[in-house]
C-alpha cells in the first residue's frame, strides 16, 4: 500500500464475510446472465455431459464459481508481488483466449504480419514519436505563455487550448488536409497527421504542464530569485523539475491515447497500423485476424509506454521517497 | 554599478516608503538607515507590514512610492538593477524554501554556479565550507526532507550566506521550528553576527535581539513606532503598543 500504518489488517478475501458473498455474487451474475448459453456453457458440457438449458446453466455458473474460489484461494497465499503478476497474467491469458475464440487463420496473420510491422507499425510509430516531441514543445510554450505576463502570448495560448480541445481531433485532420489546399496550402498526408496530432494533444498538455507548473509553491519561485537566479534557470533547475512529479502521469495517459489516436490519420489514407488493418484484410475477408493483431500491436506499445512513464516517475520521485 | 559617491554608503536606505495592497495601506512612510555591519532587530504584532517591509528591499514585494538603496545603488524595476541588488542581499524565509528535488549540496551549489560562476568544484568547496559553519557537512548528500527543520533551516541559511552577500535579512527564520531546534538556527545567525554580518532579522526572539541586535525596531500598522537599542527599547519603551507587545512576548 502506498499510505503503510502498521496495522496488520487480514486480507480482504482472507474473511469468510467478504470471501463468501463475493462468489455468491459472481455465482448470481453468472446464473442471471445465463453463461451456460454459450462458451463456458460448452466447455463445461465436457463435465456433465447431456445437461441443457438451466441445469447447464446452473452447472455452469457453479463450475466457473468454484474455479474463480479456487483461484482466488491460491493467489492469497502468494507473496504480493508475485499476486499481481499472476492475475495480469490471468487476465491476459482471458482475454487471448478470447480472440482465440474468434477461430482465426493465423496462416493469414502471419503472411501479412511483416507488412503491418515493416509499414504499419513503423509509420505509427513515426507519426507519434514525432507528435509527443512537437506536442511537448508546444504544451511547454502555451504553458509558460499562460503564465506570462504577456497579453499577446496568453490570448494566443488561451485561444490554442481553446479551439484544439474543443474541436473533434478528426475534424482538425480534415481542416489541415481538405481545408488549407483552398488556402493554396497543399499538405501531405503524413505531415497532416503529425500537425493534427501534435496541435491537439499540445492544447490537452499545455492545460496539464500548467497546472504541474502552478502546484510548486511561490516559495520556491522567491528563493531561486532571491539568490539571483535568472527566471530560466530557475523555470528549468526548479520549477520545471519539481512539476515533473505532477506533469508525468497524466502525460503518460496522454502519449498512450495519442499512440491510438494516430490511427485516426488512416482517414486522410496514410499507410499506418489501422489503415493496413483494414485494408489488407479487405481482398480476402479476413477483417478480423487484421483487426486482432493490430489490436495486440497497440497494446504492446502501450505496454512499452507504461513502463517507460513508470521509469520515468520512480527518477522523478527519488527524492520525496525516504 | 556601485556609486562612488560615499565612502561606505549605509548597508540598506529607505526613505518615504509607502506600499498599498489594493486599497489597504500596508507601509505608511517608511524611513530606515542600516549602517554596515549594524544588526537590526524587527519585531511587531501580526500584520503589522514586517514581512513586506524586508521583501522590498531585495524586490520580492514592490512598493508604490519612496526609495530604497542597497549599498548605494537605488533600486528601480529594471532587471539589470534588481538582479544585482539580489546578488547583494541574501535572504532567509520562514518556510525554509530548500528545493525538495536536490540535495543539501545541489541547493547550494546550483545557485553558486549559475549565479557566482564558479565551477562544480568550486561550487563544491565553497558549499562545504560553509555546511561546516553552520555544522551539518555530513548532510551534504542527503535531501531537504530528511533532515529535521532545524537542519533545513541551516542549510538555508549556509545557501544564502554561501553566496557571500552584503546583507542578510531573516523574515522570522526561527517561528516553522520546534522549541528545541529553535536554539541552534539562533546559534548559527549570532556566530553569523560576530563575523560582521549585516543583518536585518524579523523575528519575536527576544532573547536574540537582547543578545546581539544593535538597534531594535517596533512596527505596527505599516508604521516604525518606536526604536533604540536592546537596552532602552525592553527596559524603557516609550509608547503604550510597545508596552503592550513586550508584555505579550515576555510574558
Ligand atoms: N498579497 C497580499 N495581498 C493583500 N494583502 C496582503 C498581502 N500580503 C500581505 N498583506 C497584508 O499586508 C499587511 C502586512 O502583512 P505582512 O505579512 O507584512 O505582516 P507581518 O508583520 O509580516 O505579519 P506576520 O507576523 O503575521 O508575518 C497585512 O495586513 C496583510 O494582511
Ligand atoms: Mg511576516
Amino acid at each position: 500500500m502506498h499510505y503503510k500504518d502498521n496495522i496488520a489488517y487480514p486480507p480482504l478475501l482472507s474473511r469468510p464475510t467478504v470471501y463468501l458473498p463475493v462468489l455468491a455474487a459472481v455465482f448470481a451474475a453468472l446464473w442471471w446472465f445465463r453463461a451456460g448459453d454459450g462458451a463456458l456453457g460448452r466447455l463445461v458440457l465436457g463435465l456433465v455431459p447431456g445437461a441443457e438449458g438451466d441445469a447447464l446453466n446452473l452447472a455452469t455458473a457453479a463450475c466457473v464459481t468454484m474455479l474463480v474460489g479456487f483461484n482466488i484461494f491460491v493467489v492469497m497465499r502468494l507473496p504480493l508481488r508475485q499476486q499481481v503478476w499472476l492475475v495480469w497474467a490471468e487476465l491476459a491469458a482471458l482475454i487471448l483466449l478470447f480472440f482465440y475464440s474468434f477461430d482465426l487463420s493465423f496462416a493469414f496473420i502471419q503472411r501479412k504480419i511483416g507488412f503491418l510491422i515493416t509499414q504499419g507499425l513503423v509509420t505509427t510509430l513515426y507519426i507519434s514519436a514525432v507528435s509527443i516531441v512537437i506536442a511537448t514543445v508546444l504544451a511547454l510554450i502555451g504553458a509558460i505563455a499562460k503564465l506570462s505576463s504577456n497579453g499577446i502570448a496568453q490570448g494566443i495560448a488561451h485561444f490554442y487550448t481553446s479551439l484544439f480541445r474543443g474541436l473533434p481531433l478528426l475534424m482538425q485532420i480534415y481542416m489541415i488536409y481538405l481545408g488549407l489546399p483552398q488556402l493554396g496550402y497543399v499538405v501531405d498526408a503524413v505531415p497532416t497527421g503529425i500537425a493534427a496530432l501534435s496541435l491537439c494533444y499540445g492544447a490537452y498538455m499545455t492545460e496539464i504542464f500548467r497546472a504541474g507548473i502552478e502546484s510548486i509553491p511561490k516559495g520556491q519561485w522567491e528563493a531561486a530569485r532571491a539568490l539571483g537566479m535568472r527566471p530560466v534557470s530557475v523555470m528549468t533547475r526548479i520549477i520545471l523539475p519539481q512539476s515533473m512529479r505532477v506533469i508525468i502521469p497524466p502525460t503518460g495517459n496522454q502519449f498512450i491515447s495519442m499512440l491510438k489516436d494516430s490511427s485516426l490519420v488512416s482517414v486522410v489514407g496514410v499507410w499506418e497500423l489501422m489503415y493496413l488493418a483494414r485494408t489488407q484484410g479487405q481482398t480476402e475477408f479476413r477483417h478480423i485476424e487484421m483487426m486482432v493483431t493490430a489490436s495486440l500491436i497497440y497494446w504492446l506499445m502501450s505496454i512499452v509506454l507504461e513502463l517507460a512513464q513508470k521509469r520515468i516517475e520512480t527518477h522523478f520521485n527519488k527524492a520525496a521517497t525516504r | 554599478m556601485t556609486s562612488a559617491q560615499d565612502s561606505a554608503p549605509p548597508a540598506i536606505q529607505i526613505t518615504g516608503l509607502n506600499k498599498w495592497y489594493g486599497l489597504l495601506q500596508v507601509l505608511h512612510d517608511v524611513n530606515l538607515t542600516v549602517t554596515q555591519g549594524e544588526r537590526l532587530v524587527i519585531c511587531g504584532p501580526s500584520g503589522s507590514g514586517k514581512s513586506t517591509l524586508i521583501r522590498t528591499v531585495n524586490a520580492l514585494e514592490g512598493f508604490q512610492s519612496g526609495e530604497i538603496k542597497v549599498a548605494g545603488l537605488r533600486l528601480t524595476r529594471e532587471p539589470a538593477v534588481v538582479e544585482e541588488i539580489r546578488r547583494r542581499v541574501g535572504m532567509v524565509f520562514q518556510q525554509f524554501n530548500l528545493f525538495p528535488h536536490l540535495t543539501v549540496l545541489e541547493n547550494c551549489a546550483l545557485p553558486l554556479r549559475l549565479v557566482r560562476g564558479l565551477s562544480a568544484a568550486e561550487a563544491r568547496d565553497r558549499t562545504m565550507h560553509y555546511l561546516s559553519k553552520v555544522r551539518i557537512p555530513e548532510q551534504a548528500a542527503k535531501y531537504p526532507a530528511q533532515l529535521s527543520g532545524g537542519q533545513q533551516q541551516r542549510v538555508a541559511i549556509a545557501r544564502a550566506v554561501a553566496m557571500q552577500p552584503e546583507v542578510m535579512l531573516f523574515d522570522e527564520p526561527t517561528s516553522a521550528l520546534d522549541p528545541e531546534m529553535v536554539k541552534e538556527v539562533l546559534d548559527v545567525m549570532v556566530a553569523l553576527a560576530d563575523e560582521g554580518m549585516t543583518m536585518a532579522v524579523v523575528t519575536h526572539e527576544m532573547g536574540f535581539a537582547r543578545q546581539v541586535a544593535d538597534r531594535v525596531i517596533f512596527m505596527d500598522a505599516g508604521r516604525i513606532v518606536e526604536q533604540g537599542p536592546p537596552t532602552t527599547f525592553f527596559t524603557a519603551p516609550r509608547s503604550d503598543r510597545t508596552k503592550a507587545f513586550l508584555r505579550q512576548v515576555l510574558h
